[in-house]
């Protein structure tokens, strides 16, 4: 029997930019990747979902507070409270920060300036579903390009989730005045993870670097571990 | 009723758009302390009954309004002319 693909979904708002990106990404790794729209009250049968960057409903008020209550989201909170796997991609960070399905809140970058280059990240965990294919203290190379991407948790909430090993990815220097550089994070189960920098558009050498490969290839297998583990 | 409500940063939370403000006022020649930028919203509410309205604005606060990790909000209330 030959592995199959699994299917993962790709959200999309009005204001959503890096849905394209994120399905030919997904699909040149070896998923069957598809489109669902932000009207979707149930999401179609799924091995994993990506919220992919932009900026949904024009960001109005505060990045991702008017797309945390799209009826697909509530589908999509539904789908994570069963264990499903759900990955945020900057705008989609924000979003599920927004929907309290991930920790903390993405503010206006501290230099008040949209920060767009490649930066350099350390891999802090690699037994989530989405850094399996990287190494502990790895470094890796990935584009950020956001205006909003300045991470928060007040003393209390980051304490927890330093214990509770939360913290995935990190810059390996400051970007965005992110609280210590604090570039990707989990919930407590695991099986949700947003970031700011984009591995979308980092899957190929032409592109500048490869690495984000890296993640979605991670989630791509956890993704069809699922699907065969269903079958 | 209308109700106004005021959508500050917290204390303590770092403003870098206060900051922003700040430096430049002082440009300007202004001698100011600390400059902070928070958010106004105004809203009719159908409720005439204060108590009643000062709660349903609350619980949009809480819900959509203000991001309790970040802001901390305030509400006025007042009479619509007419009412």
């Amino acid at each position: 029997m030959t592995s199959p693909q699994p299917r993962i979904g790709v959200l999309r708002f009005p204001g959503t930019c890096d849905d394209r990106d994120a399905l030919w990404a997904l699909a040149a790794l070896d998923a069957e990747a598809i489109f669902v729209w932000h009207t979707e009250t149930r999401l179609p049968d799924l091995d994993a979902v990506v919220l992919p960057g932009g900026f949904s409903y024009g960001d109005y008020l505060r990045c991702g507070a008017i797309a945390r209550f799209a009826p697909a989201l509530e589908a999509v909170a539904a789908f994570a409270a069963e264990g499903g796997l759900v990955l945020g991609i900057c705008n989609g960070f924000q979003i599920l920060c927004e929907a309290g399905l991930l920790p903390g809140v993405l503010r206006r970058n501290e230099s008040l300036s949209f920060v767009c280059r490649d930066v350099p990240l350390v891999v802090e965990r690699t037994d989530t579903p989405f850094t399996s294919r990287c190494d502990e203290g790895e470094r890796l190379t990935i584009p950020v390009k956001h205006g909003e991407g300045c991470w928060f948790a007040d003393d209390a909430l980051y304490d927890e989730l330093e214990a509770n090993r939360q913290i995935v990815l990190r810059y390996a220097e400051p970007v965005n005045g992110s609280r210590n550089d604090v570039a990707g994070v989990v919930n407590e189960r695991g099986n949700v993870m947003g970031l700011m920098p984009h591995p979308e558009h980092a899957v190929d050498p032409l592109l500048g670097s490869a690495d984000g490969a890296l993640i979605l290839s991670s989630l791509v297998e956890a993704a069809r571990d699922r699907a065969l583990a269903a079958v | 009723m209308k109700a106004t409500v005021l959508v500050r940063p917290k204390h303590g939370i770092l403003d870098p758009q206060g900051q922003a403000v700040e430096t430049s006022l002082r440009q300007l020649g202004f001698a100011v302390g600390e400059a902070r930028v928070g958010r106004v919203v105004d809203l009719e509410v159908e409720s005439n009954d204060p108590a009643g309205a000062r709660a349903e604005v609350e619980r949009m606060c809480e819900q959509l309004l203000a991001n309790p990790l970040i802001e901390s909000y305030e509400i006025e209330l007042a009479e619509t002319p007419g009412d």
